[in-house]
């Protein structure tokens, strides 16, 4: 694969860590301390962020640069420090977070802080700390054994849960959108149905590709459309080469998946024949009632029940997936997970190490993940409601691109790309 | 008008080397009381006969360092910015320095408590700006201060070499415009500094440098310097200054020479704000 993609897809999570602020004053330009101070810091091995820079307008007005200073660890960091102090910068001293203990279970205590979706750091103990497992509307807690902070949902807080209240050493670090990749700046002008699609499904296959060469895992929310457009086997095709790591669906993608697998319809239209068929609409819960009756759809794929489909790859090629109910769900299939809490909590935990979210023709499930991924994993929807891909963005995953089609051309053709290059 | 020039010095009755704080000073090698004495004195007749007011400060026993008066703080108008020495062997000097200052109607400042600056040692006035050395003695956020204070601009320079562990043994300016300054004791970024703000910079060779030839004493058109360095007084000459070369090996034995020894309380020559004391009015900004 080429250099680029891979500093690219390196470039899609924060750096790791350990920073510090730094203040110079005086007349920094003039003196040329700026750029020794800058030049001391990339000779280190560190690297900066100017935060903010104020030049005198006169001869004899000082000037002043406030610098975030990044380190690999706190001894590299301090190293540095302790040279630029020599040059006259001083650290910059907020105040820690301050911490509370959640007086109750489930809830945080008053003035607690909430989460956005972007990279956020605690400062404790005199150092800014990046935040793991960084998601939007959480609180952050600070283990106590380690120091280190990360989000945590309401419903999992426990009585005594050390919870950072207040603004006070908190920041956000807002995701750097000059170093994204050159499809997601290509196509930040929102959504559109009136946008040539080549340019950005080749932009997603390059996503897709540097996304795996990073080692990071590749998740599809999918909906039942996905089937009813005849979509289901490029699917399969691109889980059984690897393109899919997870699966986010409902029981509607499951059911008709499986349905298609073994009847040949979906919601007894036949696939074929884009035309329903006699006794089709039993197809539906004839398909339930059997995977309920093996004990499970793994059940069925392992007795040769189901032979092909999203959900034949996904168990044959070991993808990791969620299937969230819901309360108009038939049956539902046994791996359906009926309790809402239970199923974001998985989801929570399988969202871990991904890089790139493909969220195809379902609203729900796609704001359900939206909220869960940080903004530094792209998000690619594509559905043919405009309003889907509007919804997912007013709900805080800004990062998200949309493509406004029927998903049946764009899986065959994203299915076509990654599947045979040379195509 | 010209007014006269005015410089302090101390006779070097207790000078010695007591202690090792630069490579240049050696306790085995020490020194030689009588010949510092007559050296020391060439330098104070030479300065009389160039039109000089020599000032005298009282000297210590326990301080032979108080003869170096250039450290002993940075002169402004009618400020006296007092140093604050690096080394604890010479902080007992900044009390009778400030005597002195104060006894003379100085306006005497010390800078914030965790500063280090040895004053005109390391802070030198070009033009309007002042420029100032760190690393060694002085420290780049004190320098920043100072600008602060006094609203000047200041331009803090990197020591790079320990051998020119003071800004005046490796640079000297000699008027508004021009200075001489031995490269080798900063880094680019220095050397840059230098040759972008300065019209004219002599560059003293590293033989010429390590005898102490840019620790020099202007006064007006005749620099007073350490002997052993014909270049650099071609290259005065040329400019159209006359050298004064004079045997101070007794104080280079400590790291000092000429400029070390003398402190210019009416203004360098090349201070803007001597000839324009309106600017020497201290702005007196809030520091923090």
């Amino acid at each position: 694969m080429p250099l680029d993609d891979r500093r690219e897809a390196h470039s899609t999570g924060p750096d790791p860590g350990v920073i510090e602020e730094v203040e110079v004053r005086g007349h920094i330009v003039d003196s040329l301390l700026l750029p020794k101070v800058l030049d001391r810091i990339l000779q280190m091995g560190g690297t900066f962020e100017i935060l903010e820079c104020t030049i005198g307008a006169r001869r004899v007005d000082p000037s002043h640069a406030r610098i975030a200073i990044r380190a690999d660890d706190a001894a590299s960091l301090d190293q540095i420090l302790g040279d630029l102090v020599e040059h006259g910068a001083t650290p910059v001293n907020p105040e820690d977070a301050k911490v509370e203990p959640a007086d109750i279970a489930g809830a945080f205590p008053d003035g607690f802080y909430s989460t956005t979706n972007q990279r956020t750091q605690v400062r404790i103990n005199g150092r800014w700390i990046d935040v793991a497992d960084q998601e939007m509307d959480c609180g952050i807690v600070v283990d106590p054994a380690t120091n280190s902070p990360r989000c945590v949902p309401m419903i999992d807080v426990t009585v005594g849960m050390p919870i950072v209240v207040g603004h006070a050493g908190i920041r956000v670090v807002p995701t750097e959108r000059s170093r994204e990749a050159s499809f997601f700046s290509f196509m930040n002008s929102g959504v559109s149905s009136e946008k040539p699609k080549a340019a950005k499904l080749i932009g997603v296959a390059e996503s897709m590709r540097a996304t795996r060469a990073a080692g990071k895992k590749i998740l599809l929310v999918g909906g039942p459309a996905i089937v009813h457009t005849g979509s289901a086997p490029h699917v399969a095709q691109l889980i059984r080469e690897g393109w899919v790591q997870t699966l986010f669906a409902g029981n509607a993608l499951a059911t008709h998946d499986i349905e298609q697998a073994i009847y040949g319809t979906s919601l007894g239209v036949s696939l074929e024949e884009g035309e329903a068929i006699e006794h089709g609409h039993e197809h539906h819960l004839r398909t339930i009632n059997t995977i309920r009756r093996k004990g499970g759809i793994k059940a069925a794929v392992d007795a040769g029940l189901i032979r092909s489909g999203i959900m034949y790859e996904c168990i044959k090629n070991g993808v990791d997936v969620v299937l969230a109910g819901s309360v108009r769900d038939d049956g539902p299939l046994p791996e359906v997970i009926s309790d809402a809490i239970q199923a974001q909590a998985l989801m929570r935990k399988s969202v871990k190490d991904v890089g790139f979210a493909l969220m195809i023709a379902t609203a729900l499930h796609s704001i359900a993940t939206g909220n869960l991924l940080p903004a530094w994993v792209k998000v690619v929807c594509v559905d043919i409601n405009p309003a889907t891909v509007t919804k997912l963005s007013d709900r805080g995953t800004f990062q998200t691109v949309g493509l406004v089609t029927d998903v049946e051309p764009f899986l065959r053709s994203l299915a076509g790309l990654l599947c045979n290059p040379s195509l | 008008m010209t007014t006269t020039p005015r410089i302090l010095m101390c006779p070097p009755d207790y000078y010695g080397i007591e202690y090792e704080i630069n490579p240049w000073m050696s306790t085995e090698v020490g020194t030689d009381p009588v010949e510092s004495r007559r050296q020391w004195q060439a330098l104070h007749d030479t300065l009389v006969d160039l039109g000089v007011a020599v000032e005298l400060m009282e000297p210590e026993p326990g301080l032979p360092d108080l003869v170096f008066t250039a450290n002993a703080g940075l002169v402004f108008g009618d400020h006296f910015l007092s140093s604050r020495f690096r080394h604890g062997v010479r902080q007992g000097e900044s009390a009778h320095f400030e005597r002195w200052a104060c006894a003379r109607g100085f306006v005497v400042e010390s800078l914030p408590p965790g500063h280090n600056f040895e004053g005109a040692g390391d802070a030198l006035f070009c033009g309007p700006t002042l420029f100032a050395g760190y690393r060694f003695r002085s420290d780049a956020r004190s320098h920043h201060w100072i600008g602060e204070r006094l609203g000047v601009p200041v331009l803090p320079l990197e020591l790079v070499d320990p051998r020119f562990y003071h800004l005046d043994t490796c640079f000297c300016p000699l008027s508004e415009t021009a200075a001489i300054y031995y490269p080798g004791a900063f880094d680019d970024y220095g050397r840059s500094v230098l040759t972008g703000q300065i019209g004219t910079l002599i560059e003293v060779s590293a033989e010429e440098a390590v005898s102490f030839s840019c620790n020099a004493v202007v006064v007006g058109q005749t620099v007073v310097l350490n002997d052993g360095a014909p270049k650099l007084a071609k290259a005065l000459n040329d400019l159209g200054y006359r050298s004064r070369p004079l045997r101070l090996t007794e104080f280079i034995k400590a790291g000092g020479s000429a400029k070390c020894l003398t402190l210019r309380l009416d203004g360098e020559e090349a201070a803007s704000w001597k000839r324009s004391p309106e600017l020497a009015l201290p702005k007196l900004g809030a520091t923090g």
